[in-house]
Order: structure tokens, then C-alpha cells, then sequence
């Protein structure tokens, strides 16, 4: 019975029959020929074959455009697949890419920088400036959803989309249990982020979907009294504006080779206070995407920030 | 030892693509966002092989949770979620009643 | 040949090209953004693959002693990699916006159409 059902599919798929989205309104359907009153035979014969031509056509061109675009995708793998015959192998350790700067990251990064987890410790004091502007584009995509899926306060609400779970009595006990767990996972990892695997971006996108799954099971009107809309956009701009200022002092004093020292030292690595201002740098990114997160998913559901 | 492990790489990486390709020919959009949470979840697999936890938590958390989420929440504006219909009738009359409903 | 030995650039490369023409040759918007998606996990796994090398052990160093930086791996492409992630799931979710916004206006999800349809305003108009 299945073999059948799959033949017949891949046959009319083949031949261009089936509309390969149905969703999609644009199928490929063959107009029907009408014909007029009082035409004489001879140009109804005419009409006729025109528009057998037309339908043929456009079924050939489908085929011929899922056929192309199969090309093109082999095409395009050859030729990069032909590149990487060029590059050094996988895993080598002459490679260019292993060179003299990952040897003084790794090396002198924990006298330098306090962090025990090198990767925290780059992306939030070597390098903290692409961090910043990182940051930047996750509130830049908040204010666009928000611009373009806001409604206003007044609008009428349907009634789908008023439905909650909080009825069911499963979902209401297993959501009770687990997202303590989750939202304490999340702020363990943000604060570790210096002495273990973790950090600002996975810390607060494992908090925004913790908020996520209580905003969902207990319904948006008990979630806004928890995370109201004012103090969504008081965290983003408070951590976005802490981050600008405390790091933007270099641009002033110089760095710390040549100019003033920062007040906050390095510390001693594999304390918990240490690494210097990647703990509060750590929180800030943390928040900003926790935040962000959770306004995405407020907005798409039901338009505002509540 | 080393072989098992090149075994299981090529094995990860080989379900990627098949994983891609599922995606790129299946003709519902909801069988090609669910294919794409579990495209997802392999990934973040492969980043633990290349030894980058922080890249593996990221990108569970954010490709399987807060990706997909979105991705359902937008199919659900658009009336794009698959119901188990039996018969084409209910399907069609249940979507003239979202319709009525918007309108 | 180096291609027999380096699994992850190969496969990064096929990801890339099936991302690239999902995104180019789909009718339907939501298999576009799908697209764009696979792309960029693809150049991800191209990144990070640049930075593994043999044997050597995740960078993480222990909080006292002596640290060779020899025995570590390269851990600057996971710093450029851990920043895409979150940066691409912020442009999909504006991405869906606007077809959300879209879908509102011209009640289609096939991008012919709704081109088809904004000509014959902008003719109108």
C-alpha cells in the first residue's frame, strides 16, 4: 500500500503536477478554454490548441525551474568544495590560523585579565568593543518588532487569543516544578561566567526562555504583574548604558600600558570577585538578551510589552 | 578508539545535511520548522565535538528554544498550523470560521 | 586531498549551498527564511572548525600553576561565533515580523504575488 502511494506521488511530482507548496495560492492549474457564442469551428479549433500550448508551457517551466535550481545547488557546491582542497588540513597545528595571538590570549590571558575561562575573558576584555555592538543589534531588533507588530492598549482582543493553560491541571504542576530549576540554572551560569563554560549570551537566553515557559502556561496578564513593561525597558537601557559607560573610560585615559590603571584589578583568578569588570559586563549582556527574549515573544503574541 | 570517534563525527555531520535537505524539499512549512529545531539539536552535538562548551549551550538554548518558539508563534498568525482532519470539508469550514472570526 | 580529510569545511560548504538556494529559488517566504538560517549556521561550523586543533584540550585554564598555552586550542573563532548566534535568531525574528505584516496586507505568502500586487498599486496610484 505505501510503495503504490509513493510511486504515484514521485510520478506526479516528476511531471510537474503537484504544486510543490500547498499553501501557496499560485498553483499551476490549466485554464479552461470558453468559448463565445455563434464563433465559427474552425477558430474555436484555433482557441483550443492556443491554450493547450500555454498550460504545457507552464507546466514545462515549473519542472524545468525545480530541474535549475537543483543544478545551481550542485554548481555552487563543486566549486566551493573545489576551495577546500586549497585550505590546511582539519585539526593541524602548523596551520596559519595558530599563530603568535592565541598564544598570548591562552598564555598571559589569566595574569592579564583574571578570567579563568578564556573564551569570557576575550570576548569581554580584549575584545569588548564587538561585544558592545553586538548588543547594540539585539535592542536595535527589538525596537523594530516592536514598531511593526505594536497595537495599541484599547484594541479589541479575540478570543483565541485569550486561551491559557492555566486550567490544565499537568501543565500547571510540571511548569510549577521545573521553572524554579530553569531560572536558577540560568542565573548560575550567568554569574560563572568567568570561571566555568557559560557567560553573558547563554545565561540569558536559557532566563528568557525560562520567563518564556511561565508567560505560556500561566497566561500573559499573570506574567505582566511579575515582569511589568516598565521594568523591561528600565533593565535593557540601565545594562545597555552601564556597559557603554564603564568600558568607553580608555577612550579617555588610555590603555593600561600608557595611561591610568583601571580601579578594579584583576584579582586573583578562580575567585568568585574576580577578573576585573567582566562579572558586571557578564550581567549586563545577560540582561539586555534575557530581556530581549522575552519581549519577542510578548510582542508576537499579543502586541504589547505587558 | 580514534576510529570510532572519526566514525561517530561523519556520522553527526552526514545527518546535518540530511536534516538540511529534509528541510529544503518537504512541502509543508510545519514539517520544515520541526525538522529545523532537530537540525538544531545535532548542531549543538557537533559543537561539543569541536570543544566549545559556550557555543554548545548557546546554541541550544537559542536554535531549539527561542527560534522555534518563534517560528510557531508566526505560523499560528498566519493559519498555518496542521491539523489531524480526516476529511477536507472540516478543514476547509474550520478556516472560513478563523477567517469570520478575524473579520 | 585535503577535501577526504577535513569532514566539517566539506559539509559546511554543502550546508551553505542548500541554504543559498532555499533562499533564492523558494516561492514561499518562510522556506526563504529558513534558508537564510541554514546559511549562516553553515559559515558558523566553517568558523569554529578553523579552530580545532588535535588532541589539545578545551581553554579553560586552571585557576593556579603554571599554563602552557600549547596544550590549549585556538579559542578566538569561538569568541566570533558565540556573538552570530545570537545575532542571527534577532534577525529572524524581524524577518517574521515583517511577514507577518505582509501576510496581514496581501493575504499570500508567495513572493511573485505580492509583487505582482504592489505593481498594480503603484499603477493605480
Amino acid at each position: 500500500m505505501k510503495k503504490t502511494d509513493f510511486t504515484k506521488n514521485f510520478k506526479e511530482w516528476y511531471e510537474g503536477n503537484l504544486s510543490f507548496d500547498e499553501q501557496l495560492s499560485h498553483n499551476v492549474e490549466d485554464i479552461p478554454v470558453e468559448h463565445k457564442k455563434d464563433e465559427p469551428h474552425h477558430v474555436r479549433k484555433k482557441i483550443r490548441t492556443l491554450q493547450k500550448l500555454e498550460n504545457d508551457e507552464r507546466k514545462a517551466t515549473k519542472f524545468g525551474y525545480r530541474v535549475f535550481s537543483i543544478v545551481f545547488c550542485v554548481i555552487i557546491c563543486a566549486v566551493l568544495i573545489g576551495t577546500v582542497n586549497f585550505l590546511p588540513g582539519f585539526a593541524d597545528a602548523n596551520a596559519p590560523t595558530a599563530n603568535e595571538v592565541y598564544e598570548h590570549y591562552v598564555g598571559e590571558g589569566r595574569e592579564q585579565t583574571g578570567a579563568v575561562n578564556t573564551v569570557a575573558g576575550m570576548i569581554l576584555d580584549y575584545r569588548a568593543f564587538d561585544t558592545l555592538g553586538e548588543s547594540f543589534v539585539l535592542f536595535t531588533a527589538t525596537c523594530a518588532v516592536l514598531l511593526l507588530l505594536e497595537k495599541a492598549k484599547n484594541a479589541p482582543v479575540k478570543k483565541r487569543e485569550t486561551f491559557t493553560f492555566s486550567n490544565d491541571p499537568i501543565i500547571c504542576l510540571v511548569v510549577k516544578l521545573i521553572v524554579p530549576i530553569i531560572i536558577v540554572f540560568g542565573v548560575y551560569i550567568l554569574f560563572n561566567g568567568h570561571l566555568s563554560p557559560g557567560g553573558g549570551f547563554s545565561g540569558g537566553a536559557i532566563l528568557g526562555t525560562g520567563f518564556i515557559l511561565f508567560a505560556m502556561a500561566y497566561g500573559e496578564d499573570v506574567a505582566a504583574k511579575v515582569i511589568s513593561a516598565k521594568a523591561i525597558k528600565i533593565i535593557t537601557i540601565c545594562s545597555l548604558s552601564f556597559y557603554c559607560l564603564s568600558k568607553s573610560y580608555s577612550f579617555f585615559t588610555g590603555n593600561e600600558f600608557n595611561g591610568v590603571h583601571s580601579i578594579i584589578g584583576p584579582g586573583t583568578p578562580g575567585d568568585f570577585l574576580s577578573g576585573g569588570l567582566i562579572l558586571p559586563l557578564n550581567l549586563a549582556v545577560g540582561f539586555v538578551v534575557c530581556c530581549t527574549m522575552y519581549s519577542f515573544y510578548m510582542v508576537f503574541k499579543r502586541g504589547r510589552l505587558d | 578508539m580514534e576510529e570510532i570517534i572519526t566514525i561517530f563525527r561523519v556520522l553527526l555531520l552526514v545527518s546535518l545535511v540530511v536534516c538540511a535537505i529534509a528541510t529544503a524539499l518537504s512541502k509543508r512549512v510545519m514539517t520544515a520548522v520541526i525538522v529545523f529545531t532537530s537540525y538544531s539539536i545535532v548542531m549543538a552535538v557537533v559543537w561539543l565535538l569541536l570543544r566549545s562548551p559556550d557555543l554548545a549551550i548557546t546554541e541550544a538554548a537559542v536554535g531549539a528554544g527561542v527560534n522555534g518558539v518563534l517560528f510557531f508563534l508566526t505560523l499560528r498568525k498566519l493559519h498555518l498550523i496542521d491539523k489531524d482532519f480526516k476529511d477536507d470539508e472540516t478543514a476547509k469550514s474550520n478556516a472560513e470560521v478563523n477567517e469570520n472570526e478575524e473579520n | 586531498m585535503n577535501f577526504l580529510i577535513n569532514y566539517e569545511e566539506v559539509t559546511s560548504m554543502i550546508l551553505f549551498a542548500i541554504g543559498f538556494t532555499m533562499l533564492v529559488f523558494s516561492k514561499n517566504i518562510m522556506k526563504k527564511i529558513l534558508g537564510l538560517n541554514i546559511m549562516d549556521t553553515g559559515v558558523y561550523l566553517f568558523l569554529a572548525s578553523m579552530g580545532y586543533i588535535e588532541d589539545k584540550l578545551t581553554p579553560i585554564v586552571p585557576p593556579t600553576g603554571e599554563v602552557n598555552a600549547l596544550d590549549y586550542i585556538n579559542p578566538i573563532p569561538a569568541g566570533l561565533v558565540l556573538t552570530g548566534i545570537v545575532v542571527s535568531v534577532s534577525f529572524s525574528a524581524l524577518m517574521l515580523a515583517l511577514t507577518v505584516r505582509l501576510y496581514k496586507k496581501y493575504r499570500t505568502l508567495n513572493l511573485d504575488e505580492i509583487y505582482e500586487k504592489c505593481s498594480k498599486e503603484d499603477e493605480e496610484e
